[in-house]
Order: C-alpha cells, then structure tokens, then sequence
C-alpha cells in the first residue's frame, strides 16, 4: 500500500539526534554515505555497524520504523545480491551446478553490496526520520548559500522542496483516494498489457492534475494572504546556529571516518576474510 | 479624486466592484462579468460580522478584497484606513487583516504545527525570540498548544484550522476574516472552530468577518449580511434576518430547524415572535402562550 | 436479495505504530429496496465500513453475503460486485476525468464491456435520474458548478445499473439549498427505481425525513440500529459521543419536562408542529 512508504518521513521525537543542527546531519549523512565506499573489508563493516547502530540507538527510532522503510527496496537488494553472486568470478569456488558458480568472492562482494545498500538507505533514511522536512531544508539552503553570488535562487528551490515534502503525503493518499472511487466504476489496473495498463492511469492521473494545481493555486493564494514575498527581509523562527553538541558531532563524525579509512587501508583485509 | 477623509472602519466599501473576463473555449474574452456589482459595506473595529450567502453569490470573492488578494475593478475598498489598490500599502494591509480559508489542507504550509503558526511573522520579519513568543500564545488561545510538535497531517479538520486560524492570530492583526472556515468540516469540527473563534474575539478584541452558509454559525453575530448574485440583499442583526424565513428561502439560505418550527406554527395561528434563534427561547415562548 | 455484515473487524496498518481498529465486530443486514443512512463522526468507521459493501477493502476477519454469497469466496467476481453496489465517494466530483459530461458518465458501462451504444442509453437515463440538463450532456465537466458536477459524478455510478446505492456525504461542501436538492433528487431516484440506498452522513438533521432506518456508529463500533424515532430516543446518549439528534427532538423532550403533552416521538418539523398544536387544541 501507498501509505507504508516511510522513506523521507518525519518520524517526531526528542532525541540528541533530532536536536543536532541540520547541516551537521547531512554533513555527515554524506560522509557515512562516502565512508561505506572507501573500504571494503569486514573490520570496516564492524566499525560502521557500530556507527549506525549508536546512531539509530540515540535517535530513538524504533529500529521496526526503520526496517519497514526497507521494504521498496527488497527487490532491488535481491537482484544486487544474486547478480553478484552468479556473475562475480574469483576465488576458490563453494557451489557448482548446472551452468551456476558461486565463488568466494561472489559470496563476499554480494553479502556486502547487500549490507552496503541496506545502509546508504538506512543512513539516509535515519536524517530524514529525525530532521523535520523544513529542517532539511533550511540545512540545503544555508549549505548551499555561497551559491547565491552566482544567482542560483535558493531560498525559492528551499521552499519549493519544503513544500513539496508537505504535499507528498497528501497527494499519495489522493491517489489511493481517486484509485478506489475509479475501482468502484469498473476501473481495472491490474490486468492487461502494458499499454492498457498505461491508458488505465488516464482516469488517475487527470483528477490528480487536476487536484494538484487547485491546491497549488490555494496555496499560493494563502501564501500570499500570509504575506510571503519572498527570501527578502524574513527572519527565521528557527535559524540555524552550530552549538557545542554540533561541534561534538562533527568531530566524532571525523573520527569514524579516520577509523574506518585507516581499517580499510592499514589492515590487510586478507586477515579479515572469514 | 477629491479629497476624502480616511474612513475609521476597519472595513469600509463603496460601490464596490469586481468584473472578470468571460472566455470561450479557446480563450478569448467574450465578454465580461460581475462577481460583485456595487456593495457598500461597513464593518466597525472590534465588531464580529456575518456574511452569508449561497455558493456563487460573491461572498468569497468579497472576502478575497478584504485582504487585497482581489483589488477593486470598481468602487474603493478600504481596509483600516488604507486603500486597496495602493501598492505601498500590500503588506500592511495583508498584516492588518488576516485570511482563513476553506480548505484546510491548502492552508498549511508547514510540516510540523509550530513552524507554519510562524510563517506569517517569519514573512513580517519579526524578530526570532517575538515569534516563538506569538507562536505559543496564539497556539494556546486556539488550544493546540499540546500539539506544536505534531505533523499537520496527522489532526482533524476542525484542529488543523485552528492551526490556520493560529497562523494567522501570529500576524498580529486587527482583523480576521474567515472565508467559509467551517464547509469543509463535520459538525464536531465546526463547532470546534466557532467556539475558538468567539475566544479569540473575547480575549484579543479582533475584529471577526465570518462567511458561511450555516445559519448556526452566526447567531451570536453583531450584524449579518446576505448577498445573492454579487449584491447585498439583507442586512440586520440576526433576529431581524432570521425573522424573514421566506425572504431567506428565495436567497437559497435555510434558517436554523428551531426558527422554522417557530415559523411553522405562527403559520398555524400561534402568536409567536418572529426570529427566534434557540431552543430554549422557544421552550420558554410557548410556555407563557399555555 | 440483501447485504449482510457478520462479525466484520478490520484493522488499520497492523503492526506499526499506527495500528488501528476501525471496525469492531459489526454485524447487520440490509433488505433490498431499504433507505438507510449511516450516522457518525469522523474517525467513527462509517467511512471504512461502506469501502467493505463493494469489497475495496477487505475485512481483517468476518463474512460479507451479497445475495446470500460470500464475496470473499475463491473465485468471486468482484467486478461484477462493484456494479451491483455502486458506491459514491465523499467529494466525487474529484474523479471526473473525461472531456464532456456523457463521455464521463459512460466510464462505468464502458468498464462493465457493454457496447457503446448501450453505454450512452444508460449514461442519458442516469443524467436523466440525477436531473441533469441535457443542453450541458457536451460540456466539459470542469466548467460545471459544484452541485452539477456531484450530479454528473451520481450518475457515473447510476449508470452501471446498481442494485444498491452508497453515497459517502453526498452533500459535502454545498449550500442549503444544494443540499435540499441533492437528497431530493436521491429520494426520488430510490422511489423511481426502488434500489437499496445507503446514506452515510454526519448530521441527523439532514436525513432523519428521507431514511427508514438510522444505523449510529461510533468509534467503530454499531451503536444503534432501528427506525428514526427509535434512535432519537437516545438523543442523550447520542450527545455524549458528539452526536445530535435533530433540534426538534429536544424541543420536544423540553416541552414534555415542561408539562406540555406532547409526544416526543417526532423526527421531523412537520410533525413537531402538528404534535405541538395538537397539545393547544386539547
């Protein structure tokens, strides 16, 4: 169903994560990102499981909520992990039958491009759990403020992000709203040919246009009624300021970034192979 | 122009009109219509204002240039002394009489409760410590204080327009005007909205404009006006307007189910006032006829 | 030729966070031909309970009999159940999509294979049942005005020929006299035609002259169940859960505490006011 989705959902509560300054989470949402590709070997994996599990602990997300957010990418992590354990050659060979191999290294590199998207995905999901979506948007447009000397309008894409990020849910349960009341004249979406399938949508996808532009122009219309006019002359209600608990993160950041670089580069990872 | 004093209203319109283009299929204009065709409206500070009226009457686009989101093609709008059509004047005016709308999904721009309340003063650019200040105080005075951190998504219809009603109060404004707040509400909700909108007007002394077609709704207001095809066709206290149940019928209004019962048997010969409102006055009027 | 509901319970995104029960062992039965309106508020499971009747939501556990069958029987055509029970959606102006008013309407017949032919005779009948005027049968369904646009979204559904009408709020959003004139007409389509109607609404008030029988939900649960005077008899009960009963069922109940003898059995002005000079006249 359209509503298990959680990817990008806010999940509300106080934590040490949820309070960290924005830019700090994805600051190091990036470098957890970078950190899983820069090694590869299993002290490596110990020590940004330890990470993430610490983090996932502080952030008091229940560790089901995260799992749950997994789910869209079941398939795409069953097929990362059976093309690369059939095609990856190398190594002693474990199983051999009919035209299939499994070798060492298909075993190894799949068991780790697995635990590699399962974190990329949990990683970022854990900064969109705890950062409220405006948050995040405030983190990008400060982040990217130096872009505003070369007249790239951040303010406006910020917003247009953070009201994007609203409307998502809204629209999605429109969707499933819209699907029902044309299952309820005869609409079919599950049979057919592709090109059926595809003219099936017509009846979704024109009252979905039309809803979101209705919205978009009420929107805009209270906007205004709100008095926004723009990135000129606003004040913050929460404006971002680096306090010492950033700085703590920051650092901590830096050192598990040194720590799992010096593992991938300094332990012979032949020593750490099963 | 002659020179005119500054009307003292903090709504004040004179012959007041608002043409639109008429297009055909292929966009060109084929004329032109009026939404609202020569209103004179007074609306005092402080005063709580209904203005009811079937859909399509041009209660809505009324209300749209009470806060300059429509200026005047005809007539003059004022709005706490300042011309509509100025432009120097756009965001006092805007700061100055806040809107509420509809639908109140459309309304919100925040994701979480607290940071769409501020949204009007971070536009004002009030100062961070003042708005977390107006956020709270006008969060409680619509009693969603123990929801600031909740997503929008997640409250009712009535809790998410008190958010809007919050988001506005934070503005600071004289004046509120809530264009069909409740339409889209059940009665629970609807309920719920009036009643914080009555709070708001005992504690802050905001002047309240209501536009709504639930007779229910503006029982207790200072004066209530009905429009029907762009004009003003009725104007009094709610007894006087509710006293002309007929009148009220042809304007496609329906009057509360009491004043009918009322009606109904004043037809039948009872000598019963005309107007009445609520249940009780009712109960108490065919006590002294036994 | 009826629906009956046996022990349904349906539960809202188990095992997460979310998890809700928004049905709790419902069990009723609708005959053919009966006008019935469902009261509750919102979050009370009026809403989830009419999704079961056509099957878009499937029961957590308990049976569901159209004509006697267990729709959720291997095997059970579910297509053909939803042109049976025709169910129109809160706000359905929101599903129209085609580029005029009868093209729209024949989405439902198209659905069911039926030739074109065929499709705009029972697309005209439908508009003709909801009172739609012919001139706007070619205009675009967006140029409409609201209740218009409700009419031509009825008529969506009358068109596939239901034995059983469902209508969520069908009065959501209009005016009074929108209003008055949308339950009129639906009044009249279920004395025309003679099918089942189902009602559901938030306000007694508005349906309590149409309906035989008034089914009370609240917080998934039945509440009551039985013919309007019956269920405003409860108008205490029904105010502790948000509910009202109409305004003359307390000016009633108030006259009678004041000593007037009058029956409080009325659900209608009507019937208030002839109850009320009857207690002069004695």
């Amino acid at each position: 169903m359209i509503r298990d989705i959680t990817i990008g959902q806010y999940y509300p509560a106080e934590s040490r994560i949820h309070r960290l300054d924005p830019r700090v989470k994805i600051v190091c949402t990036l470098v957890f990102l970078v950190s899983l590709f820069v090694q590869n070997n299993i002290l490596g994996y110990v020590v940004a499981t330890l990470f993430l599990g610490a983090v996932i602990r502080l952030s008091k997300v229940p560790l089901k909520y995260i799992l749950r957010g997994l789910k869209p990418i079941v398939i795409l992590l069953m097929f990362t992990v059976v093309m690369n354990l059939f095609l990856t050659r190398g190594g002693n060979t474990l199983v051999h039958f009919w035209i299939f191999t499994i070798t060492e290294n298909g075993l190894r590199t799949s068991v780790f491009m697995a635990v590699r998207l399962i974190y990329l995905v949990t990683g970022s999901s854990i900064m969109t759990f705890t950062t409220s979506p405006n948050g995040l948007t405030d983190g990008i447009e400060k982040l990217l403020h130096p872009l505003n000397r070369i007249n790239v309008p951040v303010h406006e894409v910020a917003m247009i992000m953070s009201i994007a990020l609203r409307f998502i849910p809204i629209l999605l349960e429109e969707t499933d709203k819209i699907m029902k009341a044309q299952q309820a004249r005869g609409a079919d979406f599950e049979s057919g040919n592709i090109i059926q399938r595809a003219k099936a949508m017509v009846p979704i996808l024109v009252p979905l246009f039309v809803s979101a532009f209705r919205r978009a122009s009420d929107l805009a219309m209270a906007m205004e009624a709100r008095c926004y006019h723009g990135g000129e002359g606003r004040t913050k209600m929460k404006p971002l300021k680096y306090k010492s608990r950033d700085r703590v993160a920051y650092l901590l950041t830096l050192v598990y970034f040194v720590v799992i670089v010096a593992v991938g580069r300094f332990v012979p990872f032949k020593l750490w192979i099963f | 122009m002659e020179a005119k004093a500054v009307p003292k209203e903090m709504i004040h319109a004179e012959q007041l009109v608002y043409e639109y283009d008429k297009r055909d299929e292929e966009g060109n204009i084929i004329g032109s219509e009026r939404a609202i065709d020569g209103i004179d409206i007074d609306v005092p500070q402080g005063s709580f204002v209904a203005i009811l009226g079937h859909n399509g009457s041009g209660k809505s686009t009324l209300a749209k240039h009470m806060n300059a989101i429509l200026v005047p093609t005809g007539g003059t709008m004022w709005v706490d002394g300042k011309d509509t059509r100025d432009p120097d004047e756009l965001w006092n005016i805007r700061q100055s009489a806040g809107m509420v709308f509809q639908n109140p999904d459309n309304q919100i721009i925040g994701t979480v409760v607290e940071e769409d309340v501020g949204f009007g003063p971070e536009n004002l650019g009030v100062p961070t410590d003042e708005i977390w200040k107006r956020v709270e105080d006008s969060l409680r005075s619509v009693g969603m204080l123990e929801y600031r951190k909740a997503s929008p998504n997640k409250l009712s219809g009535g809790q998410k327009q008190r958010v809007a009603i919050a988001g506005v109060i934070a503005m600071e404004p004289k004046c509120i005007v809530l264009d069909e707040p409740t339409a889209m509400l059940d009665p629970n909700g609807r309920k719920e909205v009036i009643r914080a909108v009555q709070k708001l007007r005992k504690e802050k002394h905001v002047t309240a404009i209501l536009i709504t077609h639930y007779m229910e709704e503006v029982v207790d207001a200072d004066q209530v006006f009905v429009m029907d095809d762009g004009h003003i066709v009725m104007h009094g206290t709610p007894r006087e307007i509710f006293s002309q149940v007929d009148t009220l019928k042809s304007y496609r209004m329906d009057v509360p189910q009491v004043t009918m019962l009322a009606e109904e048997l004043r037809k039948r010969g009872l000598d019963l006032p005309r107007g009445i409102l609520r249940r009780e006055e009712l109960v108490e009027a065919l006590c002294r006829l036994r | 030729m009826s629906i009956a509901l046996e022990h349904v319970n349906y539960v809202y995104s188990p095992g997460t966070a979310y998890e809700k029960q928004a049905l709790k062992d419902v069990s009723l039965e609708i005959p053919q031909g009966q006008f019935v309106g469902i009261i509750g508020h919102t979050g009370s499971g009026k809403s989830t309970l009419i999704q079961h009747l056509n099957g878009l939501i499937r029961a957590t556990s308990g049976k569901i009999l159209y004509e006697g069958q267990n729709i959720y029987e291997e095997g059970y055509d579910m297509r053909k159940l939803r042109s049976q029970v025709g169910l129109v959606f809160q706000y359905p102006e929101y599903q129209l999509f085609e580029v005029d008013v009868i093209t729209d309407v024949c989405f439902g017949p198209k659905n069911q294979g039926l030739s074109p032919e065929e499709c705009e005779k029972r697309a005209r009948e439908a508009l003709e049942l909801v009172g739609f005027p012919e001139k706007y049968y070619r205009q675009s369904p967006f140029e409409l005005s609201g209740g218009q646009k409700r009419r031509v979204a009825i008529a969506g559904i009358l068109a596939m020929r239901p034995k059983v009408l469902v209508l969520d709020e069908p009065t959501a959003g209009l005016d009074p006299k929108g209003r008055d004139e949308i339950l009129d007409q639906i009044d009249y389509l279920h004395r025309q035609t003679g099918m089942t109607v189902i009602l559901v609404s938030h306000s007694m008030e508005d349906i309590a002259e149409y309906v035989d029988r008034i089914i009370v939900m609240n917080r998934g649960e039945k509440m009551y169940d039985g013919v309007p005077r019956e269920v405003f008899s409860h108008y205490k009960e029904l105010e502790k859960v948000g509910l009202a009963a109409p305004q003359v069922t307390y000016v009633m109940h108030e006259l009678k505490e004041r000593g007037f003898p009058v029956s409080p059995d009325v659900t209608t002005i009507e019937e208030a006011a002839d109850e009320i000079m009857r207690s002069f006249h004695d």
